[in-house]
């Protein structure tokens, strides 16, 4: 087992530096030169070279490269080319608010999909279950921001039930009164594909020959589907969680933006507006690192799901 | 005794069909998957239509009043319109007179008869369109379809380039193996490691900031594809490491066919269903990426209109009531993706008749 965790953690390195490679690549080679944007309309060559000076890209790219290697182990990344602020900063407020919003959508979505694909899996081929499914594919090919624009107008705006928009300094202020509504339609809209998914998972398991067994063992069909199948079909389900988890730390950048609030999601379409390159490479290694962690501790958390999964 | 030989007819040799002929045959008996075969037709050749300029070719002329009613609801009240209207009468009533002051009173006149002889056609707008009319009294309808072209033309050429990407390196990855494949592997471990949306935005901060990508609708479908390859890859890989060792590849390099040949040639076209599958459904994802990224404003430029720059007016036409862009947008979306995915499916099972 700790041989295994540290196999994995030393099969990162090349990951991490690929990703270190790609986003310097991005940015610091397409990228092209930021100080054309940061100058604007009226600038001079002076000031541009100034500028260029200061964000050090007039330096040779070895060099900014190992400026941006310094900056990712360091957690030092300078300060926004916008706000001024410290990245490190934005970073860390920033976070708080997209997880209020993301851990309840992560729980109320995974416990309403796993509730209903089981009992969607149990009447499969009936007239509801294709009802549901259909309702499903239609469901799915609406988009994200219809339901948003709707919603909002609807639940906020024509019935008042919940503030259009809005974030305060106070948790549970923020938890009561404004996150009720961006996370009814973060699970609204992502319950429709996590049913249809996991409903196949169950799928697959209801035919196997351990349920026939406990079936004929004369076992209660409820004491079936939720010791037999939904345990073994908790594997899948565990992976599909796992692929899913490293995203609630950007959130669902379009609720941030359509309800204001102050998320990291939010924050990297600002800074992609405003051309903010630190923000958004800062970003985008340390989501790629926390993924990579995540992964490593969904695949040990196997062993502990089943049983029969051993470490190579 | 030398009877006529008549030669006893052959049964005529029937040729064993094949997998694509296979599939159709199998897809046509299945009745979702030809309405959505035909549905997504009807948008294709209206996209053809929309491009060669047969249909929707006046999108951008204000034919009607500022947010124009729909004729099914032409009796309700415009207010909008009318406030516009009374702004454009206080603009056309005669001015203050301040000859006394005004140093350019003296020419006045002569203006006047110079302005008189230019013909200008005040075009009459009316005050219901088709399905509404937007602020600038836009039809909406010929607005959906042409918005529809560019937003099937870019998941159309955003899903090819990137089938096209995913199918080269998964190709080159499966069939080499060894160090193509160790390289190929840790590209795509870097590019899954970085959430999709981050790296979407990424791609996409940076194509605004160089202009490296081109103009109009080139940079989005390059950020596309360039980000969407990923998955197709892995799967092409899968196939290409099972069929690399099958007998009749081995066939082929004995008869003196050569790795490029063998490659594309041979097994290609034995796997090409798993990237025609692969295609379709990258053409609903890239379509719904297409309208989320228009609506923040890094997808198509504005001069243009797509479903996510109509859906980006809609959100603020919606609190006067205005609903029906949102709806025409929203709903000839819902169609095409509902049509599009189900036709996957149905692609799918014509292809593989073992996945059932």
């Amino acid at each position: 087992m700790t041989a295994y965790v540290i196999r994995r953690l030393w099969q990162m390195i090349p990951t991490i530096a690929g990703v270190i490679l790609l986003i310097f690549f991005l940015f610091n080679w397409v990228g092209g030169d930021p100080a054309q944007v940061l100058a604007g309309k009226i600038s001079n060559p002076e000031q541009i070279a100034n500028i260029r000076k200061q964000l050090g890209v007039d330096q040779p790219y070895w060099y900014q490269l190992w400026v941006f290697v310094q900056q990712v182990f360091t957690f030092d990344f300078g300060r926004s080319w916008s706000t001024n602020e410290e990245v490190s900063r934005i970073l860390l407020t920033r976070v708080g608010p997209t997880l209020t919003i993301m851990i309840p959508v992560l729980i109320i979505e995974t416990s309403l999909a796993v509730l209903f694909a089981i009992m969607v899996a149990y009447v499969r081929g009936s007239l509801t279950d294709r009802g549901i499914m259909i309702t499903c594919t239609v469901a799915m090919s609406v988009s994200f921001l219809v339901y948003i624009i709707v919603f909002q107008w609807l639940f906020g705006f024509i019935l008042g039930w919940f503030p259009v928009q809005g974030w305060s300094e106070s948790f549970w202020k923020n938890l009561t009164t404004y996150a009720p509504l961006p996370i009814m339609l973060a699970v609204f809209v992502g319950l429709a594909p996590q049913l249809r998914l996991y409903r196949s998972f169950f799928l697959d398991e209801i035919n196997q020959d351990y349920v026939r067994t406990a079936r004929a063992k004369g076992l209660s069909e409820k004491k079936v589907m939720l010791k037999h199948v939904l345990r073994n079909a908790l594997i899948p389900i565990l992976t599909n969680i796992g692929i899913s988890l490293p995203g609630i730390f950007v959130g669902s950048f379009l609720l941030e933006v359509f309800f204001s609030i102050p998320g990291l999601g939010r924050e990297i379409i600002t800074a992609v507006n405003r051309s903010d390159f630190p923000v958004i490479k800062a970003v985008t290694v340390y989501l790629a690192v926390i993924t990579m962690i995540i992964n490593l501790l969904v695949d040990v958390m196997y062993k502990y799901v089943d049983p029969r999964v051993s470490f190579k | 005794m030398s009877a006529v030989l008549t030669n006893p007819a052959l049964p005529p040799v029937r040729e064993s069909p094949g997998l694509w002929s296979l599939a159709w045959r199998r897809l046509r008996q299945d009745a979702v998957g030809m309405v959505s075969l035909v549905v997504v037709a009807i948008f294709i050749a209206m996209m053809a239509g929309s491009y060669f300029g047969l249909i929707a070719k006046d999108w951008n002329k204000e034919k009607g009043v500022s947010y124009a009613n729909p004729s099914f609801l032409a009796g309700s009240e415009n207010l909008e319109a009318r406030s516009m209207g009374a702004k454009d009468a206080a603009a056309k009533a005669p001015p203050v007179d301040l000859s006394d002051v005004d140093p350019l009173a003296p020419r006045y006149k002569e203006w006047e008869e110079r302005a008189a002889k230019i013909a200008v056609t005040e075009t009459k707008r009316s005050e219901v369109l088709p399905f509404g009319g937007d602020k600038w009294g836009r039809d909406v309808l010929q607005k959906a379809i042409k918005g529809s072209e560019v937003s099937i033309f870019v998941g159309l050429s955003a899903a090819l380039l990137a089938t096209l990407i995913g199918t080269m390196l998964g190709a080159a990855a499966g069939y080499w193996g060894g160090w193509a494949n160790d390289l190929l592997e840790w590209v795509y471990n870097v590019f899954t490691s970085i959430p999709y949306i981050l790296l979407i935005l990424a791609f996409a901060a940076v194509a605004a900031t160089s202009g490296k990508f081109g103009k109009g609708i080139l940079p989005i479908v390059l950020i596309l594809s360039l980000t969407g390859w990923t998955g197709i890859y892995r799967l092409m890989r899968a196939e290409y490491i099972k069929h690399s060792n099958r007998e009749y590849v081995k066939a082929a390099q004995a008869i003196g066919a050569s790795n490029w040949s063998r490659m594309f040639g041979h097994i290609l076209p034995n796997v090409s269903h798993v990237s025609l599958v692969q295609l379709s459904q990258h053409v609903v994802g890239f379509i719904k990426a297409e309208v989320i990224l228009s609506f923040l404003g890094f997808g198509v430029p504005v001069d243009m209109v797509s479903w996510g720059t109509m859906l980006a007016e809609a959100q603020n036409e919606l609190v006067i009531g205005k609903w029906w862009q949102l709806f025409a947008a929203g709903a000839s979306m819902a169609i095409l993706v509902t049509a599009f995915s189900l036709l996957t499916d149905s692609l799918r099972d014509a292809l593989d008749p073992k996945l059932k």
